[in-house]
């Protein structure tokens, strides 16, 4: 601790105000990477059924995913159709 | 069976490929047989931090692609016996890389080498996410640095759930965090994010600490791995990953701010 550091003493060095931003953002991003909706499996199961009513797919040929892009979240929905329908 | 691997972290410039070089080299050095890929198509760079620029004949994308055999394609370090090279393909189709081709080589590789290091491009897209597919180990080199740090978090949601292992249910790939470009003195004066904080905030196990030191510039340069300079922190805190990497318990050096003269301390700054 310098002479000159004694000014800026009352001030939060900007290395702790870095760590505390970081520590909520990344507990906020984390949580939305981990709380996929329970309700995701259902869905697939669901979608699987009205798709299955017009084409014969396995079930692994449905994918359902949810990401997240810092504020919007994405619903993504990948179907493989067989070739010869 | 060789051990794979990935050199990442999201964000661009933080030191994947200085880190990569060092770390390929250093294990060579200790008698392992390490290959390192190159990951970045079209912006190849590790031939020029390993100094093998003027060799580079075939690439990755040759060997995915059968236009050349790997052992063709792979250039030998002329320092170390038991590194070789994978060069980046220049090629600007980002989707050369595809997962069945990639898979396919380092299928080949795992026979005869101990290390596969995969130097990944900065990012998230299809080559950063080739490099980690495969991977057993992954090392997320960050920076001090409030973007670098949060880039290295989602990246480890990628690891958790974008690679092999995860799709197979196997063990989850083993993650280590790299803290580089480290300035204790800064870190001292409340300008920087210190290792504990780094650490707090991603909860992962620390690497290393590899301090910013302007010998890493004057590597690339002369295209010498750092880890080669053993007069330099950066050099010889390369050197303790390599000792931590392979299960030695070594203490972290190079995290205290040198001791200042008097007049230092007086007027700081
Ligand atoms: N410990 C260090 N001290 C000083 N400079 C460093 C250190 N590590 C890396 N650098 C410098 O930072 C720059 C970027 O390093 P490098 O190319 O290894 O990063 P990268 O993560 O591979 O970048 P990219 O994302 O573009 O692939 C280089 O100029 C390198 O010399
Ligand atoms: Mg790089």
């Amino acid at each position: 601790m310098g002479l000159l550091d004694l000014f800026r003493k009352n001030q939060k060095s900007s290395a702790s105000v870095a760590k505390e931003r970081l520590q909520i953002l990344v507990a906020h991003e984390r949580s939305a990477r981990d709380n996929t909706p329970s309700y995701l499996p259902r869905l697939k199961e669901d979608l699987l059924k009205v798709i299955r009513r017009y084409v014969d797919i396995e079930p692994d040929q449905v994918q359902v995913t949810l990401d997240s892009d810092g504020n919007q979240e994405f619903l993504e929905l990948n179907i493989a159709l067989p070739e010869d329908r | 069976m060789a051990r794979t691997i990935v050199i990442t972290s999201g964000k661009g410039g933080v030191g994947k490929t200085t880190t990569s070089a060092a770390i390929a080299m250093g294990l060579a050095q200790r008698g392992n047989r390490t290959a390192v890929i190159d990951f970045d198509v079209g912006l190849r760079n590790l031939d020029l931090v390993m100094g093998c620029e003027r060799r580079v004949v075939y690439d990755f994308v040759n060997v995915i692609t059968g236009e050349a055999t790997l052992n063709q394609a792979l250039i030998r370090d002329k320092r170390c016996d038991d590194l070789y090279i994978l060069p980046a393909s220049q090629t600007r189709d980002k989707e050369a890389l595809t997962q069945e081709g990639v898979g396919k080589v380092l299928d080949e590789m795992g026979k005869t080498f101990d290390y596969i290091v995969c130097d990944s491009p900065a990012g998230i897209e299809h080559g950063a996410t080739m490099a980690m597919y495969f991977a057993d180990d992954a090392i997320v080199v960050t920076n001090p640095e409030v973007s670098s740090v949060r880039d290295s978090d989602r990246m480890l949601g990628i690891l958790a759930s974008k690679s092999r292992r995860a799709e197979n249910a196997e063990d989850p790939i083993r993650e280590y965090l790299l803290l580089t470009r480290y300035s204790p003195e800064r870190v001292e004066r409340g300008e920087m994010l210190g290792v504990d904080d780094v650490q707090e905030i991603l909860s992962l196990d620390l690497l290393g600490v590899i301090p910013e030191s302007p010998d890493v510039l004057d590597a690339s340069n002369k295209g010498a791995p750092i880890i080669l300079n053993e007069q330099s922190d950066a050099g010889q805190a390369y050197t303790d990953v390599i000792s931590r990497y392979l299960g030695d318990d070594v203490p972290h050096r190079f995290l205290d701010a040198r001791k200042k003269g008097l007049f230092g301390r007086l007027f700081g700054g």
